[in-house]
C-alpha cells in the first residue's frame, strides 16, 4: 500500500500502470490539412501534464478532442477506462478552463460557479455548500454578486478555475491558463495551481506556449511539432537530453554543431566538428554509427568561459573572441565568435558586481571555452 | 488652417440638418395651425387633433398598422434570430452562400418588385389552394415578415459573430446539453439584438407605404396609405397632426432604445474603472 502512495508521483515508470488518458493512433483532418497527426498518449492519475508547442502545431485541437468538442478522424480516446471518442462534451467527466476563460457575461460569479452542479441537478442548499467552499479556495468569497465585467483579469481567470473545478473532474484541461495575465500574477497563480492541483488530486492536462512555465509547472511535457509528438519527458529530460534538434532549440536555447563521429565506443564518443580545430568528447555511450553525419547540442549554461587558455590543450575546448554581451542582471549572456565565424552563446552568473567599465570579459577579448564531457547532447536529427 | 476647416464642415453640417430636420419641424408646427389652409398661420391651436380622433377610418388605420408592426416585429425577431444563428454558428453546411445572399436580398431589392412579386405570389396560391380568400392583415403582415427578418438576420449576425464562442462550449463542458445551451446561454446574450431587431421591425413596418399598398385588399388601409392617400387631395391639416403623433411615436421608441443601450455601456465603463482601481489598490 505504501508502495502504491510513493509510486503515485511517477506512474508513468510503472510497468502495466493503468492510464487515465489513453490517446490511440488519433488524427484530426480539416479538410486536407492534418492538424493532429496519428498520436498516442498515455496520461495518468495526479499528473500535470503539458502540452507545448509552436504556434498552430494542433495543441488546442488536441485538447479540444479530449473535451469533445472535435471528433477525431480517426483513433480513439479513453477515459478511466470507457472508450469516450463519440460521447459528446457534456457527459465527459472532465472540464476545460478556456484560453478566454469564456465566463457567462450574463451571470454573478456565484452562478457562473453553479452552473455545471446546476445542469447535473445537484440540490440547492448542496450547490450553495459547493460554491462558497469553490469561492473560498480561490479566495473569492466577497465577490459573489458581481458580473464578470466587474473583475478584473486576475479575479476572472480564478473565477474560470474554480467553474471548471466546481463538479471535481477526473481530468482538467487548461487551454493557456496564464496566457493573459502579466509577469508577476503568472508566476504567483502557477504556485496557486500548483497548489490546487495538489489539494484536489485532479489530474491537469495544460496546454501553453510558455516553455518556462511548463518546466514549473509540469510532471511530463509533450513537445509538439506539425501534429505529432517530438518528445514526451520530464521536464528534466526534455531539457538536459533533448532528442532533436527542434526539441533542443524549442526549450531553452542551445548551441548546435554539426559533426562526424571519428570514435564510438561503449561508453564515449568522439565527434569531429566540420571547420572547428576541436574534438568533441562525450562520455556517455549514444546509438551511433562510426563516421555518421550527426548533431550535437550543448546549453549555455553548461560553457565555462574564460579569459586564461587551458592549462592544457584537449578536446571541449574552443577559442573564440567575445562578439556581443547581453547584460540580465543576474547573469550576462556572451557570444562568442569562433574562427570559423560561428556563435557560441554562453552564460555566466555575474558573480561580483561590476565595480567600473573595467570588468573582467569586454567585447572583442579573447576567451577560452570548455565544458566537461557529460554536458554536451547528441540528438537524433 | 485647421481653424478654417472645422469652419467649413461646421456649415456643412448645419446646412445638412436644417436640410434634414426643418421639413420635419415645419410640419409639427404647421400641426398646431389654427388655420384650415396649411401653409397660412392661423394662430396656435390644438382643434386639427381632436378632428383627428373624431375620424373612425384614422382610428382603424392606426390600429390595422400597430397589429401590423407588432406582428411582423415578433415574428421577424423569431425567423431572423433563427437564420442569424444558422449562418453564424452552424459553420459551412452545403449551400450557406445561396442561403446567406438569399437572406440579405431584400435589403437591397427595389420595394416595387418585393411589392409585385409577393402580390403575385398570393394571388396564384389563392388560385391553387384557395388561400389567401381576401388580401388584408395577413397578406401585408407575411409581406413586412419576409423584408424584416432580414434586418433582424444582419443584426443578430453581427451581434454572434462579435461573441466567443467558447461561451457555448463553456457551457457545454459544464452538462448543459445542446437546447439548455441555447436558452442559457445564447439566447440571453443575443437578448439586447433581439430588442433592437424586434423595434427597427416595428418601425420598418409602420412606416411602410409601398409594399403594403401592393399586396393590401379593399378596406385594409394602413396609416401610411391613409396619408398617402389624403394628401394626394391636397396638403391636410389633419395629417400633419397624425403625421407629427407618428414622429413622437418613433423618436420616443429610439430615444430609450439608445438611452437603455448607453446606459448599460457607461455603467459596464464604470464597473471596469473600479475593478481596475480596486485592483490597484490591493497591490499597492
Ligand atoms: N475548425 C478548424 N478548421 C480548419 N482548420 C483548423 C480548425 N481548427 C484548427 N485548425 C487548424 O489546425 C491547426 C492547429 O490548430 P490549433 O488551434 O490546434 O493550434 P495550436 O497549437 O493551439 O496553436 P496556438 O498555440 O496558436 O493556439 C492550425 O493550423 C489551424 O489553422
Ligand atoms: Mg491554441
Amino acid at each position: 500500500m505504501s508502495q502504491d502512495i510513493k509510486n503515485d508521483e511517477n506512474l508513468w515508470e510503472v510497468p502495466n500502470a493503468v492510464p487515465l488518458i489513453k490517446v490511440q493512433g488519433v488524427t484530426k483532418r480539416f479538410g486536407s490539412f492534418t492538424a493532429v497527426d496519428n498520436v498516442d498518449l498515455n496520461i495518468y492519475k495526479g499528473e500535470l501534464f503539458s502540452l507545448l508547442g509552436g504556434s498552430g502545431c494542433g495543441k488546442t485541437t488536441l485538447l479540444r478532442m479530449l473535451a469533445g468538442f472535435e471528433t477525431p478522424t480517426s483513433g480513439t480516446i479513453t477515459i478511466d477506462g470507457v472508450d469516450m471518442t463519440d460521447v459528446p462534451p457534456y457527459e465527459r467527466p472532465i472540464n476545460m478552463m478556456f484560453q478566454s476563460y469564456a465566463l457567462f457575461p450574463h451571470m454573478t460569479v456565484e452562478s457562473n460557479v453553479a452552473y455545471g452542479l446546476k445542469r447535473d441537478g445537484v440540490e440547492k442548499s448542496e450547490i450553495a455548500r459547493r460554491v462558497d467552499e469553490m469561492l473560498a479556495m480561490v479566495e473569492l468569497s466577497s465577490f459573489m454578486k458581481r458580473k464578470p465585467h466587474q473583475l478584473s483579469g486576475g479575479q476572472r481567470q480564478r473565477v474560470a478555475l474554480a467553474r471548471a473545478l466546481i463538479k471535481r473532474p477526473k481530468v482538467l484541461l487548461l487551454d493557456e491558463p496564464l496566457g493573459a495575465l502579466d509577469k508577476r500574477l503568472r508566476t504567483q497563480t502557477q504556485f496557486e495551481l500548483m497548489n490546487i492541483q495538489d489539494k484536489l488530486g485532479v489530474t491537469f492536462v495544460v496546454v501553453t506556449h510558455d516553455q518556462e512555465e511548463a518546466m514549473t509547472l509540469s510532471t511530463r511535457i509533450a513537445v509538439m511539432d506539425e501534429g505529432s509528438f517530438v518528445q514526451i519527458g520530464t521536464p528534466t529530460e526534455i531539457y538536459e537530453f533533448p532528442e532533436t534538434r527542434y526539441v533542443a532549440k524549442f526549450i531553452g536555447s542551445a548551441n548546435m554543431f554539426n559533426g562526424r563521429v571519428t570514435q564510438d565506443g561503449a561508453d564515449h564518443i568522439e565527434i569531429s566538428v566540420n571547420d572547428l580545430d576541436t574534438k568533441f568528447y562525450i562520455d556517455h555511450g549514444a546509438s551511433v554509427r562510426l563516421n555518421a553525419e550527426i548533431w550535437i547540442a550543448v546549453r549555455p549554461e553548461k560553457i565555462i568561459i574564460s579569459k586564461t587558455p587551458p592549462e592544457k590543450p584537449g578536446p571541449n575546448q574552443l577559442k573564440g573572441t567575445i562578439h556581443d554581451i547581453g547584460y540580465l542582471g543576474n547573469m550576462s549572456t556572451y557570444r562568442v565568435e569562433m574562427s570559423n565565424g560561428m556563435i557560441v552563446d554562453v552564460t555566466a552568473p555575474n558573480q561580483t558586481r561590476y565595480r567600473s567599465a573595467k570588468h573582467d570579459l569586454d567585447w572583442d577579448d579573447q576567451v577560452y571555452l570548455s565544458w566537461a564531457p557529460s554536458s554536451a547532447v547528441v540528438l537524433q536529427k | 488652417m485647421q481653424r478654417k476647416r472645422s469652419t467649413f464642415l461646421f456649415s456643412v453640417m448645419c446646412f445638412g440638418m436644417a436640410f434634414l430636420y426643418i421639413p420635419i419641424l415645419l410640419l409639427i408646427v404647421y400641426s398646431f395651425n389654427y388655420s384650415k389652409l396649411v401653409p397660412v398661420w392661423g394662430g396656435f391651436s390644438v382643434r386639427w387633433y381632436g378632428v383627428l380622433f373624431e375620424s373612425e377610418a384614422v382610428w382603424a388605420a392606426l390600429m390595422l398598422s400597430l397589429k401590423i408592426a407588432v406582428m411582423n416585429a415578433t415574428f421577424a425577431t423569431m425567423f431572423g434570430t433563427l437564420a442569424g444563428l444558422a449562418l453564424v454558428r452552424f459553420g459551412r453546411f452545403r449551400g450557406r452562400l445561396l442561403f446567406s445572399g438569399m437572406i440579405s436580398a431584400p435589403l437591397v431589392m427595389p420595394e416595387v418588385i418585393t411589392g409585385l412579386s409577393l402580390l403575385l405570389l398570393f394571388i396564384t396560391l389563392n388560385q391553387l389552394i384557395g388561400w389567401p380568400s381576401e388580401r388584408g392583415i395577413t397578406t401585408i403582415t407575411i409581406a413586412h415578415i419576409t423584408f424584416s427578418m432580414a434586418y433582424v438576420a444582419v443584426i443578430i449576425q453581427a451581434r454572434l459573430a462579435g461573441t466567443d464562442q467558447s461561451l457555448e462550449d463553456a457551457a457545454s463542458d459544464l452538462g448543459a446539453k445542446p437546447f439548455r445551451v441555447m436558452t442559457d446561454i445564447t439566447l440571453p446574450i443575443l437578448a439586447p439584438g433581439m430588442v433592437a431587431g424586434w423595434l427597427l421591425a416595428f418601425t420598418l413596418s409602420l412606416d411602410d407605404l409601398v409594399i403594403a399598398s401592393f399586396v393590401s385588399g379593399p378596406g385594409a388601409n394602413t396609416l401610411p396609405m391613409l396619408i398617402y392617400s389624403r394628401v394626394r387631395l391636397g396638403l391636410r391639416p389633419d395629417i400633419n397632426a397624425l403625421a407629427t403623433i407618428m414622429i413622437l411615436t418613433i423618436g420616443i421608441c429610439v430615444v430609450i432604445a439608445g438611452w437603455l443601450m448607453l446606459r448599460k455601456q457607461r455603467q459596464r465603463d464604470q464597473d471596469m474603472q473600479l475593478a481596475a482601481i480596486e485592483t490597484l489598490d490591493r497591490e499597492f
